[in-house]
């Protein structure tokens, strides 16, 4: 793909560019702003209305390193499904990008993050994990592997917490999982998840260079090279697009999403269909049980409503709607007057 | 019907002097959960259309039910409405605090109970009352709610109409108009109405046949009236909500808590019957939150991306608010937090009143943070706040919270019609991308353009290719970039400052009473102004002082406060809390006059009254 190729919005790759990150070279997080550039660049994304927002950690400084036409707001630590509940109420024409971390998901945000998903509030929600916090310098987070060792947290003594089978059994609409080494992987998953309707959540495995890339670490560059075990290959097609490259006839699924688009799976697993849930819950726990990484689409529910449908507000977006609409007449006052006692 | 033992023990004899017409108080206790509210209601807007000014409050425990609860109802011609500790009145069908009932009351006081047992359960039939210095009617309350034979499941609730019905008889209270307040509770449904009236009616005929009327307390109707005409009847969290919904509310999230719910489930309702459009869509959202870290998230999240946001909390869903408050006052986002104060520290006393929460909120967040506040006192003005606190908080783009409390919020209080909104909604500065083009592009979010503190943002979805800004708790320079230089943080914060010295000028000043010649004056806010206005007046009258005073109604402090108070001798601030937290943050404001300042604070569960308030500043010469 040539810099000069625009996208449906007339707009290059670049115009798509944040800030130049001042995360650690090498670092996983880094990958994924560039996938998630590329994929809204892709995808013609108006960034206009696109709301990029985090929490606190590595991870939530990363907005500011992609999409720079884009309001974002890095709110504080771990509340980032609250302030986004209350965005996409306010205005559903927005289309929200959230990144996290697993501490931030995971530790101090996981209630936020079980209740978020269980409304199935409008958004993408990339979670960049490493079970550590970066930040403070190394920390074991809740999804750090039991058993794990690093030179500054000693050995953490706790299981970890799945965010993927936490979003299913809170009845998540979309859930995947990557590493941040599969740029194409992430892409295919990334437009998928912008043509979902309710809460996308998309774990990535993100590995720390600094702090947790030890060899026994299911969350380092090697673990995730050597364990992974890619459940599909995900492929994302929509209007005139035609990517139905390699798909083998019979081997396939096609998962319509609600804007016209498809996600169209190459299965590696015949047994794993990303609509059954109960079938989303057994790869989960094999791969736990084999400590492998199963990346690609683990569930998807198109039917569910979002919390939005769900409010019946207008088509217009609450924030634009004029005065006359938002302040009753006088006339209403007096009605509501002469119904108290008086 | 059995024929009852009238001896009314012990004897007591005839009231033979004057009577006491139209001032004096109830106290009905109760057992909560029993329903009594819905008699306790029936009576207080009974008097209220008689023309006789009333004021009920209700002191209930924090439980579902069968602990005590008691229900004032102060009656006073001259229109005092302030809470007093002392009734002369009592209705009772608590055997549990029956004791401590009677030995509350005056010498000539007066006792109804009943001479058995709403439930059956105690022995009100063996019972001999202590004193007999007061007045006792005795009612046969099973004997009569049987009569109506109700349903078993409502016989305890009912059973409260007895003493409507000889409360009516003994002091005067027109049957008519408890008819019609029971029609107005059941909104005009017959059934509920003919059970509930019939069984008042009983009461009130029986006690006519039975009871000789020995005590010296009677309701007049007052036919001009002069306190009750073109007013109405509300609780300050019901008439917050109203006023919220004039303010054209976008987004509602909260956590329920003791004593704020009402405010949103008044909301809920309202809401749902005057906005929608006309395909019957709501123009508005409302969420019930997980916690209040997450009610004060999304309307922070609400706020930023435009719409009018708030929520309604106590003083254990403030200190969860502190975080989120803290960002919005530095990331510099609109949004309405109503407390509803309640007695703290901790859990505290969650049904008893207080204005505890006047210096935590004030200064909410860690670091250098200053809030917004607004201090309603009465029904009129949790209306007003109700809308206008969204007016302030777009205007300067900060957290405006409002400090109602228990005693505002959940008890009826009357009231003028409220007016509707003088003033078309001050949405702030919002740089459109019409705006944005004709700048060619040039706008800094944290600029201070026109010299008060306050710059503009612009929304997300600004179809403007230099519209974005990245909005952040993280230090930042103008343009809300990352900034760990110290003059950008110096920067910043000294606007901060001068936008809430900004805000010192535009938030509702205080409201002055003056009189020619006082040397003293009270400074006071909230809900003590009814305690306040009535103790100036027995200043006056019984000790010929006279006494100015000032209510605040905004933090931070109006410079008018400060030129006010140098005027005298001798400030009383007079409060609801242990620590006298106003007085504290008037001294930190007017150093120069803090030996004039005198603390007069008290924290008990209860409303301030008159009288205390009177004894100290005639204490504290």
């Amino acid at each position: 793909m040539g810099r000069t190729k625009t996208n449906e919005l007339g707009l290059l790759a670049a115009d798509y560019n944040g800030r130049p990150s001042t995360l650690c070279p090498g670092c996983g997080h880094n990958s994924i702003s560039n996938q998630i550039q590329q994929a809204a660049f892709e995808h013609s994304l108006d960034q206009h209305f696109v709301v990029k927002m985090s929490g606190i950690g590595c991870s939530s400084k990363t907005p500011a390193y992609f999409m720079g036409r884009s309001h974002a707001f890095n709110t504080i630590h771990g509340r980032m499904p609250s302030v986004t509940t209350g965005v996409m109420l306010a205005n559903h024409q927005l289309k929200a990008i959230g990144v996290s971390g697993d501490g931030d998901t995971g530790n101090i945000g996981f209630s936020q993050f079980k209740h978020l998903v269980r409304r199935n509030v409008p958004m993408v929600y990339i979670i960049e994990n490493n079970g550590v916090y970066g930040l403070t310098k190394g920390q074991f987070s809740a999804t750090a592997d039991y058993g794990q060792k690093t030179k500054y947290a000693g050995k953490n003594e706790l299981p970890a917490i799945d965010l993927c089978a936490e979003a299913l059994l809170a009845d998540c609409s979309f859930v995947a999982r990557s590493f941040s080494g599969d740029a194409k992987q992430i892409r295919s998953l990334l437009r998928a998840a912008f043509s979902h309707r309710g809460t996308a959540v998309i774990d990535i495995i993100s590995p720390c260079v600094t702090f947790n890339d030890a060899a026994d670490s299911t969350k380092s560059y090697f673990w995730g090279k050597e364990h992974r075990e890619i459940l599909n290959e995900v492929g994302f097609v929509r209007g005139q697009e035609d990517i139905a490259v390699d798909y083998e006839e019979g081997k396939s699924q096609d998962v319509q999403l609600h804007d016209g688009g498809w996600v169209r799976l190459k299965k590696l697993d015949e047994s794993h269909d990303p609509t059954d849930r109960t079938s989303a819950f057994r790869v989960l726990e094999q791969a736990r049980k084999e400590q492998v990484i199963i990346t690609g689409l683990i569930y998807i529910d198109q039917e569910r409503s979002t919390l939005v449908e769900n409010a019946r507000i207008t088509d217009t977006p609450l924030v634009n709607l004029p005065e006359d609409q938002l302040r009753p007449s006088k006339a209403t006052l007096d009605q509501a007057l002469s119904e108290l006692f008086g | 019907m059995t024929v009852v033992d009238l001896q009314q023990a012990p004897a007591t004899q005839l009231h033979s002097g004057q009577r006491i017409v139209n001032d004096f108080s109830f106290v009905v206790a109760t057992t909560n959960g029993t329903g009594s509210q819905t008699s306790n209601n029936t009576l207080l807007r009974a008097l209220f259309k008689m023309g006789v000014p009333a004021t009920g409050k209700n002191l209930f425990p924090s439980n579902i039910y069968g602990l005590p609860t008691w229900f004032y109802i102060r009656v006073n011609k001259d229109n005092y409405r302030a809470h007093r500790s002392q009734a002369e009145v009592l209705v009772t069908y608590n055997f549990d605090t029956f004791a401590e009932d009677i030995a509350a009351l005056p010498p000539g006081g007066v006792c109804i109970y009943p001479m058995d047992a709403p439930s059956g359960k105690k022995k009100w039939n063996v019972v001999t009352p202590s004193r007999d210095d007061i007045y006792y009617y005795r009612i046969p309350v099973d004997e009569l709610t049987a009569t109506m034979n109700p349903d078993q499941a409502l016989k305890e609730y009912i059973a409260n109409m007895v003493y409507v019905g000889a409360v009516a008889y003994l002091f005067n209270i027109d049957m008519g108009e408890i008819e019609r307040a029971l029609s107005y509770h059941f909104s005009g449904k017959a059934k509920p109405i003919s059970m509930n009236f019939g069984l008042v009616k009983l009461a009130y005929d029986w006690a006519k046949d039975n009871l000789q009327k020995i005590d010296p307390y009677w309701c007049e109707a007052m036919p001009d009236a002069t306190f009750t005409k073109d007013k109405i009847m509300i609780e300050g969290n019901a008439a917050a909500a109203l006023g919220a919904v004039f303010g054209g509310v976008q987004f509602v999230a909260w956590y329920p808590i003791t004593p704020s719910s009402s405010v949103a489930e008044n909301l809920q309702s309202y809401l749902a019957d005057y906005r929608h459009d006309e395909e019957g869509r709501a123009t508005y959202a409302i969420v019930q939150a997980e916690d209040e870290l997450a009610a004060i998230g999304m309307i922070v999240g609400a706020g930023w991306a435009g719409a009018r946001s708030m929520t309604a909390t106590s003083g254990p869903g403030i200190s969860l608010m502190a975080e989120f408050t803290g960002l919005a006052y530095f990331a510099e986002v609109p949004a309405v937090i109503w407390d509803i104060q309640r007695m703290g520290p901790s859990t505290g006393l969650p049904t008893r009143t207080s204005q505890g929460d006047i210096i935590f909120t004030h200064f909410l967040g860690h670091g250098d943070t200053r809030q917004v506040v607004l201090l309603p006192a009465n029904m009129e003005e949790c209306f007003r706040f109700g809308w206008e606190a969204f007016d302030f908080a777009e205007r300067l783009q900060t957290p405006v919270f409002v400090l109602s409390d228990l005693d505002l919020g959940m008890n009826q209080h009357v009231c003028a019609k409220f007016e509707y909104p003088e003033r078309p909604m001050d949405r702030g500065k919002v740089l459109t991308a019409e705006d944005l083009q004709k700048l060619g592009g040039q706008w800094a979010r944290y600029k201070d353009v026109d010299g008060d503190g306050i710059t503009y943002r612009t929304l997300p979805g600004t179809d403007h290719p230099n519209a974005a800004y990245f909005t952040r708790g993280t230090g930042h320079n103008e343009n809300a970039g990352y900034s760990e230089k110290v003059e950008d943080w110096h920067n910043n914060l000294k606007r901060l400052a001068h936008k809430m010295n900004t805000a010192r000028e535009l938030l509702p000043q205080p409201v002055v009473q003056q009189n020619k010649g006082a040397k003293i004056a009270i400074v006071s806010y909230g809900s003590n102004d009814y305690a306040i206005q009535e103790a100036i007046d027995y200043l006056k009258a019984r000790h010929d002082i006279s006494v100015d005073y000032l209510r605040i109604l905004a933090l931070p402090l109006s410079p008018k406060v400060g030129e006010f108070i140098n005027g005298y001798d001798r400030v009383y601030v007079v409060e609801n809390n242990e620590e006298g937290q106003m007085a504290q943050l008037m001294r930190m404001d007017f150093p120069q006059k803090a030996p004039d300042l005198v603390s007069v604070a008290r924290c008990n569960g209860m409303p301030l009254d008159a009288e205390w308030i009177m004894s100290q500043v005639l204490e504290r010469k």
